[in-house]
């Protein structure tokens, strides 16, 4: 009874109590990050330094006027953001944050559900997301907003195929498609995969940029193109809900990317005993500092990269990162069948 | 105790739900969603098969038609739209080219 | 227990949402309750220990294929045509006559046509789980429906887009 109920309740409720906290200052992160950037200071004034900012954000789009447009679906305009939100967020359910905690005398692990399709579950979720996407749009009613949702859909559906083939080829390097198996697998080979599948890495950074509708690919949702894109005509807790499905994204974009690339909660060259005090660092710290370095990586793209143009950026998806990506299986499988692994 | 039987009981009620939906709808949008529906009770038989009978075979068969869904839905989806460039509608009771 | 439970659960919202499909007098709301009655079809896959499957028809079926629908209906609706208007020439009750005649066939099929299974063939020597079962089959009993497969994806991708494109 405990360990049915109890104990995957409670690990729900803190993983989404922290992602959601981690949201709030993610924004305020961003803020500061592109400010020093660009040689200023970013919100300085609540709170020292600025910290109480994501407070102050929130309570301003809550008590912001729900507006919804005249001939708006009513049903849809609400329901949209739920959709966006709701599958960024049930992807955390198969992220292992560290290997195992023991609390009163229980082991605890960190993945809340580690199934058998673990990677696979995380695409095919992140492929529910883009329902939230178009309906927003269309449910607007309104001629920009339809466009931009579209074009971002179709952005989305696109870079998700070159997603899913660098997934094919961590697959056949790791042999399995559990998550907690995958590093598992970096544990056994001894070194990351991001030294065993470097074109990958790379493919699936610029295909997590594009998936969640970031800069460079951020054109369907930039202020200076479409009017504002899909969310133009949200406002309020809506539109924050638009908003924290975005950075959500984010998050697991990087989460996964941590997992298949950089060794989940393992410390670098995990199998070396002469770096066996690495791992009196608890393993979900490691994970954290992980995540937060690609984080990072993805601000700091956003504060040095121009925006690509629209047909630019579908020729990039469709003739230059697919074609990579398949070649990246079969390298893999060739190699993989040549040394007889 | 779930047995066959239920199983075969709900592909078979909803694959009769598809066919009301081919046969009385005029969307030929709507037409089509009702063919996946008629697909997809195929596939919960075919798994439900595979589960009672221990073998993966039902279920390589049911990714093999979901494939063909895929592909189907494409070419139909294609096909709409070509005609709808032409006769700008989508009730299949206007789609009658060949009579004259 | 739990089986039951969950069984009759789904299987009352599989079927809820087919019917609201059917009847729904827009084609973005019959949309949304189909791709709903594709998660919980997933479910029920779960449910009957196909975990690969499920995620296949949740990624593919209902993440792309309805999504393309989507599409179109947006394409298509953006002047958002009536199709509610009572049509004198729409037979709606000879329809379901005929659907309720295919329904007893098929329930005639199922009942009295019904033979003792016999277990098939498992997949392959390995047991570890549901994804490397079926990768087995499928890369070594039935490789030739696989290539097959995907050509057939290809000449459905060429087709879809030549019969899609503006004429130039």
């Amino acid at each position: 009874m405990i360990d049915l109920i109890v104990i995957p309740l409670l690990q729900i409720v803190f993983v989404l109590t922290g992602v959601l906290i981690v949201v709030m200052y993610l924004v305020l992160l961003e803020r500061k990050i592109q400010a020093w950037v660009q040689v200023r200071f970013g919100p300085m004034r609540v709170g020292p330094h600025g910290i109480l900012q994501p407070v102050a954000d929130v309570l301003k789009l809550f008590v912001k006027e729900d507006i919804t447009p005249v001939k708006a679906d009513k049903w849809i305009y609400t329901a949209a953001p739920i959709i966006v939100l709701v599958p960024a967020l049930i992807a955390f359910a198969v992220i292992p944050f560290g290997s195992s905690v023991s609390l009163f005398g229980k082991k605890i692990s960190l993945a809340i559900a580690d199934v058998n399709v673990g990677l696979l579950y995380i695409v095919a979720v992140a492929s529910l997301g883009v329902y939230g996407i178009i309906l927003g749009g269309w449910s607007s009613n309104s001629k920009y907003p339809l466009l931009a949702s579209l074009r971002a859909s179709a952005q989305l559906v696109s870079y998700e195929v070159a997603v899913t083939l660098t997934f094919v080829s961590v697959i056949l390097s790791a042999g399995t498609l559990s998550m907690v198996g995958i590093v598992n697998a970096q544990y056994n080979s001894g070194v990351w995969f991001l030294f065993v599948q470097p074109v990958a890495f790379v493919i699936y950074m610029i295909g997590g940029l594009a998936e969640t509708n970031r800069s460079p690919f951020d054109l369907p949702e930039a202020e200076s193109e479409l009017v504002g894109g899909f969310h133009t005509e949200y406002s309020g807790m809506r539109f924050a809900l638009f908003f924290l499905a975005e950075y959500t994204n984010m998050i697991i974009v990087s989460s996964v990317a941590t997992t298949l690339f950089f060794g989940g909660w393992l410390p670098p060259f995990p199998n070396l005993k002469a770096l066996a005090f690495l791992y009196y660092v608890p393993s979900w710290i490691w994970f954290t500092l992980k995540t937060f370095l690609i984080l990072y990586l993805f601000l700091w793209i956003r504060a040095t990269l121009p925006r690509y143009r629209y047909d630019q950026l579908m020729r990039v998806g469709w003739k230059v990162l697919i074609p990579l990506a398949l070649a990246n299986i079969v390298v893999t499988g060739v190699v993989k069948v040549l040394l007889g692994r | 105790m779930i047995t066959q039987t239920h199983y075969l009981v709900l592909s078979t009620v909803l694959f009769f739900i598809g066919v009301v939906g081919v046969m009385t709808r005029r969307n030929i949008i709507i037409i089509l969603l009702s063919i996946e529906l008629m697909l997809n009770a195929v596939n919960i038989n075919l798994i439900a098969f595979s589960y009672h009978l221990k073998s993966e075979i039902g279920q390589v068969f049911a990714l093999f038609v979901i494939c063909v869904a895929a592909a189907e839905a494409a070419v139909g989806l294609g096909i709409i739209l070509a005609f709808y460039r032409n006769k700008e509608t989508v009730n299949i009771d206007e789609m009658n080219l060949m009579r004259w | 227990m739990g089986e039951q439970l969950a069984f009759y659960a789904l299987s009352a919202l599989i079927l809820g949402c087919a019917v609201i499909v059917i009847t729904a007098p827009s084609a973005v709301y019959a949309i949304l309750f189909l791709v709903l009655d594709f998660l919980f079809v997933a479910g029920l896959y779960v449910v009957l220990h196909a975990q690969f499957v499920a995620v296949i028809q949740v990624l593919v079926y209902a993440g792309g294929i309805v999504i393309l629908y989507l599409f179109v209906v947006m394409l298509v609706n953006l002047k958002r045509p009536p199709e509610a208007q009572r049509d004198r020439r729409r037979r709606s009750r000879l329809g379901v006559a005929l659907s309720a005649v295919v329904l007893v066939e098929f329930a005639a099929i199922a009942l009295y046509g019904y033979v003792a299974p016999e277990a098939g063939p498992a997949g392959g020597g390995l047991s570890f789980s549901n994804v490397e079962r079926v990768g087995w089959l499928l890369y070594t009993d039935y490789l030739v429906p696989f290539e097959l497969a995907s050509m057939l994806l290809l000449v459905a991708m060429i087709g879809a887009i030549v019969l899609a494109r503006r004429e130039l």
